[in-house]
């Protein structure tokens, strides 16, 4: 009898692309002010922001490469080799039908139009630059729920965009947050008026298309006094065998006893480089939390943060991070305790194979005065072969004596005996080695809703298929 | 090949870590016996529960393992158990994240080489919950996470009669089981006893023997069975200890040359 045969691996799921996509704009390759004037224009926007934008370009241009992180990766990424703003459309629809045909091809095999009848309260879709496709049920609009494109909320609801734009994330604070203000298009902009409960999630997804293509989207959601809302988001791209560049600035603004949870699977493929800036600032009996899910992409450096500024305020943060060959998940979470009495979870789980490297990089921060705060750190890595690596970089800053504060980091490989136990019971290899992967995974998957469950199941089977032999 | 013969083991030699541990087993069991393997620690008996069930830390150096008639010693693991050969474990391993009733249906669905309806599944898990006394809660839970010794004996019971296989091998199931849990456990191992279906039982204790009954009973010390002998060998191990079969063996055993 000879051994049964593997599966052969399965090719990235969504790594096609449309050929007869005919763009409305395209900008050449790299950045440029001109570029940036003309984008504005393109887009109607007020003058105030075009300002912002020139003067982010500045500092972006003033402002070195880190030097941390995967540097020989960031080192091969080519920033003049970007097309940095590609327009697919004249403007967001409300309605699929009227979403250019080869786009919304691409949202059927997504299955984006078929997961928004069934459990979404609102969609955003990105293609390359702009939101094509936009909705929200009608009964939200009329409780005073606002979902909008970014673009269209800079117009309709300038008052409450320049309170808060670039406020949580400033553009000064990293080069790639200053990148993404400089050129930012598209993203989602989401207020809930107060004591409003926005039960089902809002979600966005984004597109990549064309190659050498750079997505700057940006998101702003403010729930006011004891509101709530679950905004999901989830991105894909073509396969191409030169880099795509995706960074992002999300910015969230939890106001006195109210809650946003933030969901993300991100599934790039492997040539899109992932650097995303990605904060909130949660105020008293307030929570935030972000459920972070990294499985594409070549080099991702993300670090959710939340920072507490009133009594009672809560943040977590629930992650994990898979790297296959030729990947590196530089992912983590920060936490500033601000005020007293407030509590923080981080829990990090991370999967190497293939020579797929993983990092947590966390900060943990409390300030003078923050007494009586709780955080407690949790870092669990599983690797499923020697070529693989993890490394953990925990920062801790603890300024204030009365604080209860935990971490626990943990690396595992799965175990000869775990699967001998499994496969004594006649499961496979490969079987019995993504039923360890998934259970390693499930306190992050039982926080998904249970559509997004089997299909993050079902994408980490996928990756496990061929992994062994 | 002689008529109903399940497993034969023939001059067995194993290694773990480069150490030899089993030095020339032999054993034949047939449809619907019931053999009980005993003898002191350290003499071998987990190895050859390992070694018949595949584990790839133990290389077998010579002889022949036949299960249904076909040399199983080059089959992987999984490859054994779709061929009807079942362990269950002295130690059982929590698998965190895993819960037990997924586990338990892709177990079915491997060792049938079908899909199994999940209505079907439920009853007959029900069914074997209900008989082995296994709290319904069971079912949400992870493979072994928190399960007391007992629940993880129970458990091993549980999969044995969920997944029906020809030959049942038993690493000191019996171990660590109070009076009543060592009750229920036997009673579990005894519903699953056909005239087709055997069981090799390998225990320290002449206890489990006193609910399991054994059609033969051998004594395995330095590697090798060193005694047979029907279940009433069982109490003279247990009122003399095995010292008397030690010496007995080492008279019979000619010189070396």
């Amino acid at each position: 009898m000879s051994k049964p045969q593997l599966a052969p691996k399965e090719d990235y799921k969504y790594g096609f692309h449309d050929e007869d996509i005919i763009n409305v704009f395209k900008s050449e390759k790299g950045l440029t002010r001109r570029l940036i004037e003309a984008m504005s224009a393109m887009k109607k926007e007020p003058e105030w922001m075009l300002k912002i934008r020139i003067k982010a370009l500045e500092v972006y241009q003033s402002k070195p490469m880190p030097t941390w992180g995967n540097v020989q990766l960031l080192s091969e990424l080519d920033f003049n080799n970007i097309h940095y703003y590609v327009r697919p459309n004249e403007k967001t629809e409300k309605d699929w039908k009227d979403v250019p045909e080869g786009v919304k091809r691409t949202f059927d095999r997504l299955g984006i139009p078929e997961a928004e009848r069934k459990f979404l309260a609102g969609v955003t879709a990105q293609y390359e630059s702009e939101v094509v496709y936009h909705s929200i049920r009608e009964d939200l609009t009329k409780q005073g729920v606002i979902f909008l494109g970014m673009d269209d909320a800079v117009k309709q609801y300038p008052d409450i965009v320049k309170k808060y734009f670039g406020r949580v994330i400033p553009t000064a604070d990293n080069k790639f947050a200053a990148l993404n203000t400089a050129v930012w298009s598209g993203g989602s902009f989401i207020y809930v008026p107060k004591n409003t409960n926005v039960e089902i999630p809002l979600q966005a997804y984004f597109r990549i298309n064309s190659e050498n293509m750079g997505q700057f989207e940006r998101t702003l959601i403010i729930t006011d006094e004891g509101s709530t809302v679950h905004y999901i988001e989830g991105c894909t791209a073509p396969t191409y065998s030169s880099d795509s560049l995706h960074s992002a600035v999300v910015e969230l603004v939890a106001l006195p006893g109210s809650k946003i949870r933030y969901t993300t699977i991100q599934n790039w493929s492997n040539n899109v480089y992932n650097l995303v800036t990605k904060r909130a600032v949660c105020y008293a009996d307030a929570a935030v939390e972000w459920i972070d899910g990294n499985i594409g992409s070549k080099l991702t450096m993300k670090y959710p943060a939340v920072y507490l500024m009133g009594k009672g305020a809560r943040g977590e943060v629930l992650s994990i991070a898979y790297a296959g060959k030729g990947q590196h998940q530089d992912a983590g979470a920060k936490m500033v305790h601000v005020a007293p009495h407030t509590t923080s979870t981080i829990l990090s789980k991370s999967i190497s194979r293939d020579g797929g490297r993983t990092s947590y990089r966390g900060l943990l921060r409390v300030e003078k005065g923050a007494e009586h705060c709780k955080a407690s750190v949790r870092c669990d890595a599983l690797l499923l072969d020697e070529a693989s690596r993890s490394d953990t970089y925990p920062t801790m800053e603890i300024n204030e004596k009365n604080v209860a504060v935990g971490h626990e980091a943990t690396v595992s490989k799965i175990g000869d005996e775990q699967m001998f136990y499994l496969m004594s019971r006649g499961l496979k290899e490969n079987d019995a080695q993504s039923l360890i992967v998934n259970g390693f995974i499930e306190p992050f998957v039982r926080e998904l809703p249970m559509e997004y469950a089997v299909e993050l199941n079902r994408l980490m089977q996928l990756e496990m298929e061929g992994s062994i032999g | 090949m002689e008529e109903n013969i399940l497993l034969r083991i023939e001059d067995l030699h194993a290694n773990v870590e480069g150490k030899p541990i089993l030095k020339g087993v032999n054993l034949t069991i047939r449809d619907g016996e019931v053999h009980a393997i005993m003898g002191p620690n350290g003499s071998g008996k987990s190895t050859l529960s390992n070694v018949l069930m595949g584990h790839p830390k133990y290389a077998v150096t010579q002889g022949k393992i036949f299960f249904k008639g076909e040399d199983i010693s080059g089959l992987s693991v999984d490859e054994r158990a779709r061929k009807g050969l079942f362990l269950a474990f002295q130690y059982p391993l929590a698998i965190p994240g895993v819960p037990v009733s997924k586990f338990l249906r892709m177990s079915l669905q491997a060792v049938r080489g079908k899909e199994v309806p999940i209505i079907e599944f439920r009853n007959s898990f029900k069914k074997n919950l209900e008989l082995l006394g296994i709290n319904d809660s069971f079912t949400g839970r992870y493979i072994n996470e928190g399960f007391s010794g007992g629940e993880k004996k129970r458990h091993e019971i549980l999969q044995l009669a969920l997944l029906e296989p020809s030959l049942a091998i038993l690493d000191e199931t019996d171990s660590g089981l109070d009076i009543d849990a060592l009750k229920v456990v036997s009673e579990g191992i005894t519903r699953y006893r056909t005239e087709k279906r055997s069981i090799l039982l390998i225990t320290h204790y002449q206890r489990i023997l006193n609910y399991v009954q054994p059609d033969f009973i051998h004594v395995l010390a330095g590697g090798r069975v060193i005694k047979s002998g029907g279940k009433e060998l069982a109490a003279e191990l247990e009122s003399k200890g095995y010292d008397w079969v030690l010496k007995e063996s080492e008279a019979a055993t000619p010189a070396k040359i």
